[in-house]
Formats: structure tokens, C-alpha cells, sequence
């Protein structure tokens, strides 16, 4: 599905961000991205759909290789790749209907975009998304009136209306509470399953993403020092990947929250947040 | 318990020697400006009493007598402010977007700002003066030197106003496989808009105040109205048409802090 090959990414300063990665992501997997901060999770991810541009190596989505595609090539490209982001990334001044059907602009001419009058079926299908998330009466709110965890939904469904092969998720709970973090993890991995897609998601919860990731990957200084499952991930793996702390109260959670909450907080019960 | 330690703001200029200089040198620049200046208190008192005669010719404003001259000068002062207006916006939109350093190419952002420091860099009445003697009197001239006057203003807040957008917003719709222009109606033109339509409304009063400097040197509009009524002393036909020129001005400043409160 997605394959990363000696992907290098060196910034005009001079910091190397990426150093060489190799990284597949099978069909159908959900994998996780943790490091800390500057580990160069954002650039990878960026990398993909190049809204960086990588240095050198090459990024294959199933048999097109995206880094040596023309302007116009890539922007097709980018339509198979969904992209959700850290702060929601929604235009403020534009309403929740607006913003979901942005995310149809790669398919429609500039005429019918400008005019607001997209294709039935891209409407019937952001109806469908938005009643699927729970928002389907807020469509014709400005997107700035909604609290965090309704706009990250709004931003997945922009992210979904692409009908996308691969997310990319930059750190999609970096601003959201423990409780709608949660919720909108589950969401993500619950419409990955629904709609059989891949996933790299970028996050600084090793909580969450071990709760609810198949695979980790763990970066460090722009190179890949972990990837595995997360029943793995013991404190020697996270004291290679973040340095030395105390890691054994982050892991023992793990084991007692992992059943007990997935079951227990149902995605409807958070309508009014 | 440690010793306690003494904490003050640090100087913005580090350097001791260079912050007194510096300091001293606009001290004596000031002081040195204030002296050389020439005042002739005796002229200034002669011209009190002066004054006051000249203010009371105002009294009362004579709306009625030049009432077809004042009523066509407003007419072509209003016209000419909203074609300028209009055509200034229409062309400062490229020349604003070339400008930009977060949308353009490094050449074309240097050639729009050249544009737009060349558009700057002439009063609206210097460009009149030569309008008048590239196209002759009238309305035309003035309309010319108001276009090129908004094309650098409104160009450079544009410019500016696009730089300072948040660049997230934008990044995640190029993510979506938008094209250039998709893009700048989805992500940039939501995000500067209420700002731009509040500035238009100012471009507007503007270029309303400048359509009566304008007919001063021939460039059509109501100050043509306004200078020959000075030159035949009939001041209460210029009060009349200063107030009015006042009363649209305020119409302006009132609906535009309506417009921006409802744009918003």
C-alpha cells in the first residue's frame, strides 16, 4: 500500500528531520507514530503527500510514486490521501458543510466549487458522514462555534469525503481532552476498519496509541528505533525511543484501562460536549 | 536560603555606549529643531482678529443660492469615488497576491511590491497634476490618480493581511488535491476577507476626501466647486459645501462599522 524508501528530508537550516527511513504500512493497518517532539513524525507524514518535499527517496501509494509526480499528478494523487490534523485545521469562517465538502475539491471544476454547487451524491455522501460523526444538524454552523471535539469530527469527515486509500493523522488529540481523545481515537480506528483503510497516525499519547494502533513505529532523531506490536513496547523500548524516565506507571495502565474503556463509553454519549 | 538577587528589566539596546548616544542625539535633534524655528508672534496676533472675521463669512452656510453646481460637484465626486474605488480593488487583487511571500515566487513578489511602492510613493494630487496634463480636465484625470492611489494601498494590506493568515488552515486544504484557485477561494479568501471588505469601506472614504482636494488642480469633483467659490468669496457656498462633504463623510464611517460588525 504505502512504501517509504531512504526517505531523507534535510530542512534549509540544515537539520537533518528524516535520515534514510524505510517504512511499509500494509493495506488495511492502522500504525502508529510516536516520538517526542522534533523526533520528525510531522515531517514523515508531510513527506507522504508532500506538503514538504522530501530531500530524496521515494514514496510508492500502491504503484504510483508519489515524490517524482508533476503538479498536476500530485494533486490527483493527493485525493487518495486523506490528511487530518493537529489543531483541526478547519476554516474558521467557513461552515461545517463547507469545510466537509473541501475535501471534494480535487474532484470538482473551480466553476462549481466557487459556486458552492457540488454533485448530489458528494452532498447525500457529506450528509451521510456528518450524520455518521454525530453532526448532521450542525451543518450550517461556522466552523469556529463548535467545540474541539466536533471539529476534529468535521475535519475526519473532510478527510473521509476524499474517498482516500491511506490517512494521514497528525496528531489528531493534541488538543482534545482525555475523554473526547479517546472518542475521537476510537472513531478514526473504528472508520478505518468500516472503510478497510491504512493509517499512520502521529501521536504523543503512548497511552492511546497503544491502545488503539496495531502497529508502533517509534522515531527518534529521524530514524525508525522501534516497530512492532504494542504489546512490545516495554520501558527499555521507550527509554531508546524518548530517553530515560520512569516508564512503568505509563505501561501498567495500559493493561487496566484497555478492555474496560472501549466497551463501556459508546460514541453517541458525547452529543453535548 | 540563598542571598537575595537583584532583578531589572534588560535595556533593549545592550550596548551602554550606544543606548546614551543614541538617546542624547534625539535630546539635542529636538531641541536643536524647536530653536531654528522662526515664529513672528506679532503676525500670529494680527491674524487672530483676521481669523475671526473670515470664520463668521461661513455664517450662515449658503446651501441654496449655488445649489445646481454644489448638488453636480457631489454627483461627480460620489461617481468618481466608486469607479476609482471599484477599479483600484479590482487591480490591487493580483498586484496584492504577487506581493506575498507566503504565495508567490521570489521575482514575483519582488516586481508587486515594486508596483506597489511606486503607486505609494506619489500623492493622489501630484498623480492628478499629471493626469490633467496627460488626459486634460475633468473627472477623468481624478479618477485615474484615485485608481493608482488604492491599487498601493489596498494592494499592500492585502499583501500583508494574506501573509499574516494562518498557514494550517491553507495547508490543510492544498491536502485535499485543491487547485491554486480552489485553494485561495477555500482557505485564504474566507481567512482575509472580513478585514478587506472593513478596508474597502475605508478605501472608499479615502478616496471621497481625496475627489474634493482633487478639483483644486482641475481633476474634476466637488473641490472645483469648492475652489471657486473661495475665489469669488462667497464662504458661505464652501461651508455649505464643507458640511456636506462632512456629512458624508460621517454616512460612511457610520455603515462602515455596521458592514465590518456584520461581516465579521
Amino acid at each position: 500500500m504505502l512504501r517509504l524508501q531512504k526517505l531523507t528530508k534535510k530542512y534549509k537550516t540544515g537539520d537533518l528531520a528524516l535520515k534514510s527511513i524505510d517504512l511499509e504500512v500494509p493495506d488495511g493497518q492502522v500504525m502508529a507514530l510516536i516520538g517526542p517532539s522534533g523526533a520528525g513524525k510531522s515531517t514523515l507524514i508531510r513527506c507522504v503527500n508532500r506538503l514538504v518535499e522530501p530531500t530524496s527517496g521515494s514514496v510508492h501509494l500502491n504503484e504510483t510514486e508519489v515524490s517524482s509526480l508533476g503538479q498536476n499528478q500530485l494533486r490527483k494523487a493527493r485525493r487518495r490521501m486523506g490528511m487530518i490534523f493537529q489543531e483541526y485545521a478547519l476554516v474558521e469562517r467557513l461552515s461545517v458543510m463547507e469545510n466537509v465538502l473541501s475535501g471534494r475539491l480535487g474532484y470538482v471544476s473551480f466553476w462549481r466549487s466557487y459556486f458552492r454547487k457540488f454533485p448530489q451524491k458528494d452532498i447525500d455522501e457529506a450528509f451521510r458522514l456528518l450524520e455518521r460523526v454525530g453532526l448532521d444538524h450542525m451543518a450550517d454552523k461556522r466552523a469556529d462555534e463548535l467545540s474541539g471535539g466536533q471539529r476534529q469530527r468535521v475535519g475526519i469527515c473532510r478527510a473521509l469525503i476524499q474517498d482516500p486509500e491511506l490517512l494521514l493523522i497528525d496528531e489528531p488529540t493534541a488538543s482534545l481532552d482525555p475523554k473526547t481523545s479517546r472518542q475521537i481515537m476510537r472513531l478514526i480506528c473504528e472508520l478505518c476498519k468500516e472503510r478497510k483503510l491504512s493509517a499512520i497516525i502521529n501521536i504523543h499519547d503512548v497511552l492511546l496509541a497503544q491502545m488503539f494502533a496495531e502497529r508502533i513505529v517509534g522515531l527518534q532523531l529521524g530514524e525508525v528505533v522501534y516497530d512492532g506490536p504494542p504489546s512490545n513496547l516495554k520501558a527499555e523500548v521507550l527509554t531508546t525511543i524518548y530517553g530515560e524516565e520512569d516508564w512503568e506507571a505509563t505501561i501498567d495502565k495500559v493493561d487496566d484501562d484497555d478492555d474496560t474503556e472501549l466497551d463501556t463509553v459508546p460514541l453517541s454519549s458525547d452529543k453535548v460536549e | 536560603m540563598s542571598a537575595s538577587r537583584s532583578w531589572k528589566r534588560p535595556p533593549i539596546i545592550e550596548r551602554p555606549l550606544l543606548r546614551w548616544g543614541l538617546t542624547t542625539g534625539g535630546v539635542l535633534f529636538l531641541v536643536l529643531s524647536i530653536g531654528t524655528m522662526e515664529v513672528n508672534w506679532e503676525r500670529v496676533a494680527a491674524g487672530v482678529p483676521r481669523a475671526e472675521r473670515f470664520i463668521a463669512s461661513f455664517f450662515p452656510p449658503d446651501f441654496t443660492s449655488k445649489s445646481t453646481d454644489i448638488w453636480a460637484g457631489i454627483i461627480e465626486s460620489l461617481w468618481m469615488t466608486v469607479v476609482s474605488t471599484v477599479i483600484g480593488i479590482l487591480l490591487s487583487i493580483p498586484v496584492g497576491l504577487g506581493a506575498t511571500r507566503n504565495l508567490s515566487p521570489r521575482y514575483v513578489y519582488l516586481i508587486s511590491r515594486g508596483i506597489l511602492a511606486v503607486s505609494r510613493t506619489f500623492p493622489e494630487i501630484i498623480v492628478a497634476l499629471f493626469a490633467v496634463k496627460l488626459f486634460g480636465f475633468g473627472p477623468f484625470a481624478g479618477i485615474i490618480a484615485l485608481s493608482i492611489g488604492s491599487i498601493g494601498f489596498y494592494g499592500k494590506l492585502l499583501a500583508e493581511d494574506i501573509e499574516d493568515m494562518d498557514p494550517v488552515q491553507a495547508e490543510a486544504v492544498k491536502a485535499t488535491g485543491a487547485s491554486w484557485f480552489q485553494w485561495l477561494n477555500y482557505s485564504v479568501q474566507p481567512q482575509v476577507m472580513p478585514r478587506m471588505i472593513g478596508l474597502a469601506m475605508y478605501r472608499f472614504d479615502i478616496n471621497f476626501r481625496e475627489s474634493a482636494v482633487l478639483g483644486i488642480v482641475g481633476a474634476g469633483g466637488i473641490g472645483a466647486t469648492l475652489i471657486t467659490s473661495f475665489d469669488r468669496y462667497e464662504f458661505s457656498s464652501s461651508a455649505a459645501i464643507l458640511l456636506i462633504i462632512i456629512g458624508i463623510v460621517m454616512v460612511v464611517e457610520y455603515s462602515s462599522g455596521f458592514i465590518r460588525k456584520w461581516v465579521q
